[in-house]
């Protein structure tokens, strides 16, 4: 789960990561106020879930209140297209004011669990506000690397090591250790997946600052992250996913291709899309439906594909495990008579039950597209598609 | 052969009294696997069908001489599942549970380091070495005994390219899924090591996915150390970016983790990589005939 820059530098300071000043605004009078409490001499910040805002004009450096508020109104209630969001862009809800600062260095500090060691890493780099995938592609002896123990945790030693690693002045030596070890523990409490301040900078007045802040969370742990949870902005995200997870569907992502999938499992629910863009298609969706147990959800998940106006074609894709697919047949079954689906749908059924599920079907009368292995599904979607 | 379970694994499962546990424990023994006993702290003292349940790992162990445990505990509670076990000296543990927090697995797997500990998964199909013993949720008539080993990041995948050997009679030593998240016991590297000493096992089907860097980690290996035949299938070519492709760990972050760059470390050390997820089956059945070809031409 993603938070925006407001919500990670409320949470950074609760946690001693020293931010600008400011606040968020919802109207373009919020903005005023907030900037004319801040002295006038602003930045005004599109709040979404996309990277690369500065260069698509999402960030606008302001001298006046009234500047700051035209800032907001043309900002708030517009979409903000950048590299990361497609043509269509994503709403902006919300902007952050805040003091402008005066830069005198910009850094990069970073924490990620690193998979293979099996521990959170520290990442830290002098060539700050750049994209650090460059960096460590071009210049990697730039990233100073630290991995922490979890029985150990962030020590003294460890944050003065990266805090003399990024050249710090020695009177900011103790704030910038502090709010390293400061940020890993924020990153512990509140189960993050990231934790980025990029770039952390040195101000003219010799402030150590988080500029930028992005957090990413668990979503394992959202059980029993209440409070962080509670930082989703659905607005942000697909109406279509919002609407799959509101009905017990969690793993259904949107794609920008035109057949609709239904799929048990991560790995085969990729794989079939990987086949189909090597048949010639392309996927409307991902749907892991995972380990089906009523004929219910299934019903449930058709009728989200259904409901996407970009799918002309369904195919369903079962491998019975621990998932039946007589379960999926019934499913399948029961969302024709609950809903009019339009569209062309290709089945595939293997595994556990299968012959009772393809009795299901063969009883059913319903026009189905029948196929016997993975390719021939993959294929007959296709068809269908370049049919309709 | 086969590596890592055969007919001499004392399976002990926890949570058996569980829907899942119950459930799993019973397809387990139809399909030949010993298992010895179960754990649910409170019911110690009772039976699952025939098989004695305890309040503790310790107990189990001490009582019946388990060596191999398999857990269908929720996920706030399977941490701490694992750790019992470790805890107990089990040397295997297959962890089924999805969804532990990665910092739960952090402070796990350190532990494990540790103690010496080899565990398969969390959120993973378990593994089974065919015509001898199951230690998982996949479903048992699909395998055929035979030389193939199998390891992969995915269940249902697994599921589909071992039907699509099976389909070609070809068989296999032991399927190993090793599971979906970014934090993971046993990894590619360590399956490969075994598959290599085992003398059944003739090649190896290796099914990686987008995220981390295991499979470029199995790259280099297979250039070191692997003398047999490898063929893979990365899924997720097609995935956009910055998605969590169901699977926790199945996650292109920026530049790292892109199928491609997987299948081109493989293809690069000679591992055959097929594109098409319907074609591992044919690909592994070419592999071998080329093999047979060149053993018979020495």
């Amino acid at each position: 789960m993603k938070a925006h820059e407001y919500q990670a530098k409320q949470l950074m300071a609760e946690f001693g990561v020293p931010v600008p000043r400011g606040s968020v605004a919802k109207t373009p009078a919020e903005a005023w106020k907030i900037a004319s409490d801040l002295g006038g001499k602003v930045v005004v910040k599109a709040q979404v879930h996309a990277g690369g805002r500065g260069k698509a004009g999402g960030i606008k450096v302001v001298s006046s209140p009234d500047e700051a508020e035209q800032a907001a109104q043309k900002l708030l209630d517009s979409k903000l297209v950048t590299h990361q969001t497609g043509p269509q862009g994503v709403q902006i809800n919300a902007v952050l004011v805040e003091e402008a600062i005066d830069i005198k260095r910009e850094l990069y500090l970073s924490i990620v669990i690193d998979g293979v060691a099996g521990m959170p890493v520290i990442m830290a780099s002098e060539a700050g506000g750049m994209d650090i995938e460059d960096v460590a592609r071009t210049t990697p002896e730039k990233i100073l690397k630290a991995y922490v123990y979890p029985a150990v945790g962030v020590r003294t030693f460890l944050a003065r090591k990266l805090a003399y690693g990024l050249n710090l002045a020695p009177e900011q030596m103790k704030a910038g250790s502090e709010l390293i070890a400061n940020l890993y523990k924020l990153f512990q409490a509140k189960d993050c997946s990231l934790a980025e301040i990029n770039p952390l900078v040195v101000t003219a007045d010799g402030r150590v600052l988080a500029a930028d802040a992005k957090l990413n969370f668990d979503d394992n742990a959202l059980y029993r992250q209440k409070a962080v949870e509670a930082l989703r902005d659905i607005a942000q995200e697909d109406p279509l996913e919002v609407e799959a997870k509101s009905k017990g569907i969690e793993n259904y992502i949107k794609l920008d291709g035109s057949i609709g999938c239904l799929v048990n499992g991560a790995g085969l629910a990729m794989a079939v899309l990987d086949l189909l863009r090597q048949e010639g298609g392309n996927a409307a969706n991902f749907l892991d439906i995972g380990t089906i147990n009523d004929s219910e959800r299934v019903v449930r998940a058709i009728g989200i594909i259904n409901s996407d106006p970009d799918v002309k074609a369904m195919l369903i894709n079962i491998f019975g495990g621990m998932a039946r697919t007589d379960v999926i047949a019934q499913g399948l079954v029961t969302a024709h008579h609950k809903m009019e689906i339009k569209v062309p749908v290709v089945v595939r059924l293997a595994g556990t039950n299968v012959a009772q599920g393809n009795k299901i079907l063969d009883e059913s009368g319903l026009k189905l597209i029948r196929a016997n292995s993975f390719r021939e599904a993959a294929q007959k979607a296709v068809a269908a598609v370049n049919k309709s | 052969m086969s590596i890592l379970i055969d007919e001499k694994t004392r399976l002990l499962v926890q949570g058996i009294t569980g829907g899942e546990g119950s459930f799993h424990t019973r397809r387990c023994i139809e399909y030949g696997t010993k298992v010895v006993a179960g754990v649910t702290p409170g019911k110690g003292g009772t039976k699952m069908d025939e098989v004695p349940v305890f309040n503790t790992v310790e107990r189990a162990v001490a009582e019946t001489g388990a060596n191999t445990s398999i857990i269908f505990v929720p996920a706030a509670f399977a941490a701490d599942a694992i750790l019992e076990a470790a805890d107990a000296g089990i040397p295997l543990i297959v962890c089924i549970t999805e969804g532990i927090p990665t910092l739960d697995m952090v402070m796990v797997s350190n532990y494990l380091k540790q103690k010496g500990t080899r565990l398969i998964g969390p959120n993973c199909p378990g593994l089974l070495s065919a015509g001898k013993c199951k230690v998982g949720i996949m479903s048992g008539d699909i395998f055929l005994k035979g030389n193939v080993g199998v390891i992969s990041r995915s269940g249902t995948l697994t599921y589909e390219a071992v039907s699509q050997l099976t389909t070609l009679g070809i068989g296999q030593t032991t399927c190993i899924g090793l599971g979906g998240d970014p934090i993971i016991g046993m990894v590619f590297i360590d399956a490969l090591e075994l598959f290599q000493k085992d003398p059944d096992t003739e090649a190896v089907v290796l099914i990686g996915e987008i995220g981390g860097n295991q499979e470029q980690r199995a790259a280099e290996f297979i250039k070191n150390k692997m003398t047999k035949p490898v063929v893979a299938f990365i899924a997720g070519a097609s995935a956009p970016p910055g998605r969590r492709m169901g699977h926790a760990g199945a996650i292109i972050t920026g530049a790292s983790g892109r199928a491609q760059d997987k299948m081109d470390a493989l293809s690069a050390v000679g591992v055959t990589v097929t594109k098409s997820p319907a074609e591992i089956g044919s690909t592994m059945q070419k592999v071998l005939a080329s093999k047979k070809g060149k053993s018979s031409r020495k």
